[in-house]
């Protein structure tokens, strides 16, 4: 039998507040005033319990480049933003593309025990998009792999997009695509506009993205698929995915915490902190992004936490590699951007975070509500504090935060994975 | 005027002045029997070019000289991660040995703007050239080069034609000139026009013949052959055709405007070779006026002279005759209205 917790006071979804007992990896019991001798009682005053956070889009980079993050690592970043389960992306080194490589990726995430951690399968062998990785042995494996992307590359040819939308039916897997033209994005840098012509680094035009976008979607419609688009960036794609949502089909989309906050500005710094892909959009794609995922256009906050170690960020802008962290900070600036701004309720940040993107990954036990007799996987986020950011401090191998030195609100004080405490006072349990 | 030189966006009306006025007490040394100040005697000018570009290091090496520095040329070819040592330990390495002023050449854009502001070196910054975003002292010595042909800029026409997307030398004069109060027009097939052009402080045409007939002064960019295999223009003869400057073209100017190029030439693509060494051309002349150009920004960004004495008195040449004293002075009333 394991431990039991009685937290006290806790708000679930911003709500009244009320105690909860879990026991055996269950929330048992929920009200007021609940009484267990044998439980390890939590204050929980003041803080809000939301589902545990799930992350469909996390790059941890074992195999491969454990100098920048491991499994290990990047499991403990993510429970210490609010996660309990996070969809590790394919383009490592081997490239996810078997069964073995994604049995190894779920062995070390059960192992480090963090949060519970789900392989992303390749699409296409070594995502080099010329012919389908063996989708059908993953979905098999230990690993029970649901959702496949070239994340990273697009999978630009439309017959494989085509065939691959189809043949994951079989096994209700979804693709997600990394919708990137590539020929339209050629050494691209940073978003395309007034700004990148002055700064003279290449453009990465918004029609890259939407295009692609257009095209899926069109494709999963008429093949009746399920397509999941990676890091919706700009206005014209939020346009697309309503306009496919209206039409009934299958499609979901997801936005990074860093859409909805940075704007290409800040590439006038040529700091490649700010350097990504997607690349960071104007204050109107912004506004757009946050209005979609408000109405649910966009359905999912995912992070797209790209570590990446200092001498590769650390560089001239067309040297650096794309990407920046995100686990330890999704949750703040979904507090900042949607909550505070009053575009979505606590209830809302639950549904983008955790309930819809769960559900994308067709993953059990994870997304529930916190209701009895529900698996005990939750966070308790206080969002009356205030904190500076500072990279030093990330649980990641990287230090490629954009946020550093900023101030953001909130900050999780615990999280619970299936009853076991991984996150206890704001630290590693 | 700022610690570092990176774009032509950092100098004010009152800086590009001073610049401009300075660099015409340099150009006077040039002329003398023995072309050297004292001025940057014990300081340490450190040229860094990543990428090859011999006259521009010549330029700034000549001009450091003339100002008795010390100078360093550092070349470091290709991509700085994937080869050798990177831009941070070369920026630390030049820090250590004490470098007082670095002019950078480097193939990305924006690679002086990281190396002034990441903590790396004290030394001031000179940007001489970096990837497709500006060439600062370029612009400078194509305004000072007008500027004695033309005298005042503002008001003047000046038409930059051919490939605006890849130039740094185009970003930096549109703000430049634009800053000086010339009227810029930049010409050139769309596909060479960068996005988001038409917020530019310049007009912008596709018609050469159109833009030549009212303008003081054009300027060719350098325009690479290989740009047709990424299809930018269909072949070198279509552009010649549509955007080179001929005898033909060069006779619809007016009869005092000048003709410019940064350089290299691609004589028979932008520019013909009796258009180049025509007598309204001003090629030759504008490599003479970059050292003195760069002689000023060497002298103005080093000269420890706290800026405002610097305005105030002209800048107090060590050894040179000031005899533009007026000059200065009115252009600091200009930057005070």
């Amino acid at each position: 039998m394991t431990e039991s917790y009685l937290i006290r006071g806790a708000e679930p979804l911003g709500g009244g507040a009320t105690d909860l007992l879990l026991r055996d990896g269950r929330i048992v019991e929920i009200g007021p005033g609940l009484d267990a001798a044998d439980a390890t009682v939590i204050a929980a005053d003041g803080l809000v319990a939301l589902p545990g956070l799930v992350d469909l889009h996390t790059h941890l980079r074992e195999p491969g480049r454990e100098d920048a993050e491991t499994v290990t690592s990047g499991s403990a970043a993510a429970a210490l933003g609010g996660f309990t389960a996070v969809h590790a992306m394919a383009n490592t080194d081997p490239v996810a593309d078997t069964a073995g490589v994604v049995e190894q990726v779920w062995n070390l995430g059960r192992d480090a025990g963090h949060c519970d951690v789900h392989p992303i399968g390749a699409v296409t062998v070594g995502l080099r998009g010329e012919r389908l990785a063996e989708l059908g042995a993953m979905a098999d494996s230990a690993a029970r792999v649901r959702v496949f992307s070239d994340d990273g590359k697009c999978v630009s040819d439309a017959v494989l997009m085509r065939r691959a939308l189809e043949y994951v039916k079989a096994f209700d897997g979804v693709v997600a695509q990394h919708a990137q033209e590539p020929r339209l994005t050629e050494g691209a840098q940073m978003n395309e506009g007034e700004l990148s012509g002055v700064l003279g680094l290449r453009g990465w035009p918004a029609v890259a993205e939407e295009a692609i976008i257009a095209r899926d979607a069109l494709l999963a419609g008429h093949v009746g698929s399920r397509l999941h688009v990676c890091h919706v960036s700009t206005a014209g794609s939020v346009e697309i995915v309503r306009w496919a949502k209206q039409k009934g089909w299958d499609i979901t989309a997801e936005v990074t915490p860093h859409h909805l906050l940075l704007t290409d500005e800040l590439a006038a710094t040529y700091d490649p902190i700010y350097k990504v892909n997607p690349p960071l959009r104007t204050a109107e794609d912004v506004e757009a992004l946050r209005g979609a995922l408000a109405d649910g256009t966009i359905d999912v906050v995912a992070t797209d936490h790209a570590p990446h170690t200092v001498e590769d960020k650390e560089c001239e802008w067309a040297a650096a590699a794309f990407g920046m962290l995100g686990l330890e900070t999704a949750l703040s600036i979904a507090q900042q951007t949607m909550v505070d701004a009053g575009r979505l309720d606590w209830a809302g940040v639950a549904d983008r975070m955790s309930t819809r993107p769960a559900r994308i990954g067709r993953l059990e036990g994870q997304g529930r509500p916190l209701a009895e007799g529900e698996t005990a996987n939750l966070v308790l986020y206080d969002p009356t504090v205030t904190r500076a950011i500072d990279p030093t401090e990330s649980a990641s191998l990287s230090r490629n935060t954009p946020y550093a030195g900023r101030e953001l609100p909130g900050r999780v004080v615990a999280t619970f994975l299936r009853g076991r405490p991984t996150v206890l006072d704001r630290k590693l349990a | 005027m700022d610690r570092h030189l990176l774009s032509a966006s950092d100098l004010s009306s009152d800086d590009a002045a001073l610049v401009l006025d300075t660099a015409e007490e340099m150009r006077s040394v040039a002329e003398r029997p023995i072309k050297k100040l004292p001025t940057l005697r014990g300081r340490t000018v450190v040229n860094l070019f990543f990428e090859d570009s011999t006259r521009t290091r010549i330029s700034f090496e000549v001009a450091a000289k003339r100002l008795s520095a010390d100078t360093i040329n550092f070349t470091a070819k290709g991509s700085s991660v994937s080869k050798g040592e990177s831009l941070k330990d070369t920026a630390l390495t030049l820090q250590a040995i004490g470098a007082d002023a670095v002019v950078v050449r480097h193939h990305d854009s924006g690679a002086p703007h990281r190396l002034a502001h990441a903590g790396w070196i004290d030394g001031s910054v000179v940007n001489a050239g970096d990837g497709t975003h500006e060439h600062p002292t370029q612009a400078l010595l194509d305004a000072f080069t007008m500027r004695r042909h033309l005298g005042d800029l503002k008001g003047r026409r000046i038409v930059i034609v051919g490939d605006v997307l890849h130039s740094r030398v185009a970003r930096s004069n549109a703000l430049l000139l634009s800053t000086l109060g010339a009227e810029v027009t930049l010409v050139g097939p769309p596909t060479l026009l960068p996005v988001g052009v038409e917020r530019w402080p310049v007009e912008i045409s596709y018609d050469l013949d159109q833009a030549l007939a009212k303008c003081d002064a054009v300027m060719m960019l350098r325009v690479q052959k290989e740009r047709m295999n990424a299809s930018y223009f269909p072949s070198a003869r279509e552009y010649a055709r549509r955007y080179g400057l001929d005898t033909r073209r060069m006779a619809l100017l007016p009869e005092h405007a000048v003709v410019l190029h940064p350089g290299p030439m691609n004589r028979g693509m932008e520019i013909t070779a009796d258009v180049a060494d025509a007598a309204r051309s001003l090629i030759v002349e504008q490599v003479t006026n970059g050292v003195a150009i760069r002689m000023a920004v060497l002298y103005l960004l080093l000269s420890g002279a706290p800026p405002d004495s610097r305005l105030r008195d002209g800048g107090g040449l060590d050894g040179v005759e000031n005899d533009h004293e007026p000059a200065i002075a009115g252009a600091a009333e200009e930057g005070a209205s």
